[in-house]
Order: structure tokens, then C-alpha cells, then sequence
């Protein structure tokens, strides 16, 4: 199988405004596929906002996100659609359970429901094999409301491998994990960077994976 | 499609789980309609001949119900962040959303109107004008909540702002959906002439909530 070209995420002049107040302005970096930018900075730096930004879920103020090739399928794809955006909340319905939640981010966030690999990251997961890899093949049937929060953050960690995309938009992914999942987390973030994808993730720790860049966010007076 | 007929079905299926929306939709349809009669006495010539808009005025009510959940919900825990990613337009989800949330709210009304009617005195004629007009006519109401509960999705007490928005939308719909329903009992008016209106206000707002509500969405959740 020939290896696709790798994937360049391209920010140039990125600008962005919160309640009128500018959070960044003229940020521009560019990150290539199986690397990880760890966006780091303090309480307020504008890390989620830059986050929220790439998903495109955020209208910036100026400039550009680009991610480059395009789609194959969907050329015209925006970047927040090959995205995959996990925020600090886990978008979990209490009364459903976790294969309920993977089944319907399966269809909705893979692209056209086909099993094959598009550019960057690995091919996509069933919802058992993903709820096994986060360590919750037990609680697949269980409603959201009886699990734990880092349970819960596992389950919005295993929508990352149920459907292919290959930039992960990943802000404080780590929040409520205990240290064994922290492991699995390090472990599906190698894997995806190892099949060519991308990584952005908003963190205060170390990501714990090698040949992580990071970039500083500064809070502006 | 997959995609739209997943979402339809994720909906379909909280709904069910939840347990709440379209029970507690008709129970309070069912309130609204005892009520009446209790505070008006028991002229049963003038409860059939108010029946219909009594039914069309708690059908009104009922939707507004669960309406502020139809996108509220979604908004908070973060999911619509999930649904603004995912590679379907968000019109399309937005009138999935619609359909889903009028099959556990709006249906059921429908269903039950005809068993309501018999507690107003209606006649036989009136029951079915009630019932059609419901059945044209709730799409819309749905429709027009849905802009109303897009609108305050991001306002934590949006939940009493929606009525205000929505019911001065709904006018149209109610002054057609009555008037056709209580032509059907009898009277001067055809009853085709006012459900055609009814039928092209209902329409109008299937065509025209997609993109609205879609609109504010993307607008409020910034």
C-alpha cells in the first residue's frame, strides 16, 4: 500500500475574539501529519478558543486554517468536518449508553459510513472494538448516568477511533482519567500519529508522547 | 442518509428512554382540555361549539412543552459541537431533529385529539377536521418552536422566553387550523378553503426552518 502524502494543517495570520475582547491575533504555524502540537499557555490564554477555532465552531476574526491535501472524497470539505473536536464536555446523554452514543457518532461522523481508511489515522473502529480499547467492553449497555466521569471520558475518547478523521482537536483529553488511561490515551495518540495523522491538543501536563512541539499561547493584557 | 437515519433514530431512541416527552405532552393536553369545561360550566352546546379551538389552543401549549429541550439539551452537555463537526449540513440535521421531536410530541397529539374531542361534545364530522387539521397543522407549530428554541439555546432561562417568541408566530396557524376545523362541524365555510391555507402555512415553515433555525444555531453558539 503506498503511503498518501502527508497531511499539512496551515494556520497563517489566525486572529480570534471573544465577547469583543481579542484572545489572539496573527497566529500562524503549521504542523505536518504524525505530529503533535501541544497548544500550552495559562488560564485564559485562548487555548479552547484556538481549539474551537480549527473545529471551525468559531467564526475567526482573521485569517486562515487550511489542511492540505484535500479530502479525496470530499474535496471540498472544511477542516472541521476531517476534524475530530473533543471539548471538555463529553456530549454524553445520561440516559443512553455508551454503544448507543458510539453507533450514532459512527454515522454521523464518519463519512459515508464506508470502512475505509481516508488519508491520515488509522481505519476506524467498530463501537465494541473502540469501547474494548478504552477498557468499557463491561459498561457498553450500562446508561451514561451510572459511570464515573473519567468512565465517561473514556467513552468520548473511544468516538475518536469510531470514526476515521485525521486531525484530533483534543482539549485537556486527559481531564478524570486515571493514570492506566492516561496510557490508553497515549497509546491511541501514537497509533493515530503513526498512521499520519495529526494531533492539536490544549493540555497543562505533558502529552508524554515523543517529538511533541508545542505552542505558546500568551494571555494578552 | 446513513447519517440522518442515525441521528433520527438516536433521537427517537432518548426520547424513549427519557420517557418524558410525549407522555407528559398528552397528559397536559389532557389537563388543559378537562380544565376547560370545569371553568366555562356544562353547556354542552357551547363546549361543542368552542371544542376546536379549545383542542387547537392545548395543542399549542403541549408543543411548546418539550421544545426547549430540542436543541437546549444538545447545547449543554456538547453534543451540537459533535453535530456542527459531523460532515451532514446542519439544516438537514436541524429538520431531522424537527421530524423525531414531532413523532414523540406531535404524533401522539394527533392520535389522541378524537378521543379529546368526544369529552368537548364534538360531533362526528368535527372530530375528523380536529384530527386533520392537528395533523397539518403540529408539523408547524414544531417548526416554529424550533427557530424559537434555536434562538435561546444559549440562555439558561431560554425556557420561558421560547413561548413569548413562538406563540405570536403561531397566530396564523391557529386562526386557519381553527377556522378549518370548525367548518368541518357545519357552517358557511368550506372546510377545504381554510385548510389549504393551513396546508401552505405548514409548508412554508418546513421549507423555511431548516435554514432559520440552522442560522441562529450557528449564530447563538458561538
Amino acid at each position: 500500500m503506498t503511503r498518501p502524502a502527508p497531511l499539512t494543517l496551515a494556520v497563517a495570520g489566525l486572529a480570534a475574539e471573544r465577547g469583543g475582547r481579542s484572545v489572539f491575533a496573527d497566529l500562524s504555524f503549521a504542523a505536518r501529519g504524525g505530529e503533535a502540537l501541544g497548544v500550552v499557555g495559562r488560564n485564559g490564554a485562548g487555548k479552547s478558543t484556538l481549539l474551537r477555532v480549527l473545529a471551525g465552531l468559531l467564526r475567526p476574526a482573521a485569517g486562515r486554517v487550511a489542511l492540505d491535501p484535500p479530502d479525496a472524497r470530499d474535496p471540498d470539505a472544511p477542516v472541521g468536518e476531517r476534524a475530530h473536536y473533543l471539548g471538555h464536555l463529553d456530549a454524553l446523554k445520561p440516559a443512553l449508553t455508551p454503544l448507543d452514543h458510539l453507533e450514532a457518532a459512527a454515522a454521523l461522523l464518519g463519512r459515508g459510513g464506508g470502512r475505509g481508511a481516508p488519508s491520515g489515522g488509522p481505519a476506524p473502529a467498530t463501537p465494541d472494538e473502540a469501547l474494548d480499547r478504552v477498557a468499557l467492553g463491561h459498561a457498553a449497555d450500562l446508561p451514561c448516568a451510572t459511570l464515573s466521569a473519567g468512565q465517561r471520558r473514556r467513552v468520548a475518547l473511544a468516538r475518536l477511533l469510531v470514526a476515521a478523521r485525521p486531525l484530533w482537536l483534543l482539549d485537556e483529553p486527559s481531564t478524570a482519567l486515571d493514570l492506566g488511561s492516561q496510557a490508553v490515551l497515549r497509546g491511541m495518540m501514537r497509533d493515530h500519529l503513526a498512521a499520519g495523522g495529526l494531533i492539536v491538543a490544549a493540555t497543562h501536563g505533558p502529552l508524554g508522547l515523543d517529538g511533541t512541539r508545542e505552542l505558546r499561547l500568551e494571555r494578552r493584557a | 442518509m446513513g447519517a440522518l437515519w442515525a441521528l433520527f433514530r438516536h433521537d427517537l431512541r432518548l426520547a424513549r428512554r427519557i420517557g418524558g416527552g410525549g407522555t407528559t405532552g398528552v397528559v397536559f393536553f389532557l389537563c388543559l382540555v378537562t380544565v376547560v369545561p370545569f371553568a366555562v360550566g356544562p353547556d354542552l352546546n357551547l363546549l361543542s361549539r368552542i371544542g376546536p379551538a379549545i383542542l387547537w389552543i392545548a395543542a399549542l401549549l403541549s408543543t411548546l412543552l418539550g421544545l426547549d429541550r430540542l436543541f437546549g439539551s444538545d447545547h449543554e452537555d456538547g453534543s451540537l459541537d459533535l453535530l456542527r463537526t459531523a460532515g451532514t449540513p446542519l439544516e438537514l440535521v436541524v429538520a431531522v431533529k424537527c421530524l423525531a421531536h414531532w413523532c414523540t410530541t406531535g404524533l401522539p397529539l394527533v392520535l389522541v385529539s378524537p378521543v379529546f374531542g368526544l369529552m368537548l361534545a364534538l360531533d362526528g364530522p368535527s372530530l375528523g377536521g380536529v384530527a386533520a387539521t392537528l395533523l397539518v397543522g403540529t408539523p408547524a407549530l414544531t417548526c416554529l418552536g424550533a427557530i424559537g428554541a434555536a434562538l435561546t439555546v444559549s440562555l439558561r432561562r431560554g425556557g420561558l422566553l421560547l413561548p413569548v417568541l413562538v406563540i405570536p408566530l403561531a397566530i396564523p396557524v391557529l386562526i386557519f387550523g381553527v377556522s378549518a376545523a370548525a367548518a368541518a362541524g357545519g357552517g358557511t365555510v368550506p372546510f377545504v378553503t381554510p385548510f389549504l391555507a393551513l396546508c401552505g402555512l405548514t409548508l412554508l415553515a418546513l421549507a423555511g426552518t431548516p435554514f432559520a433555525a440552522a442560522a441562529a444555531l450557528r449564530l447563538t453558539a458561538e
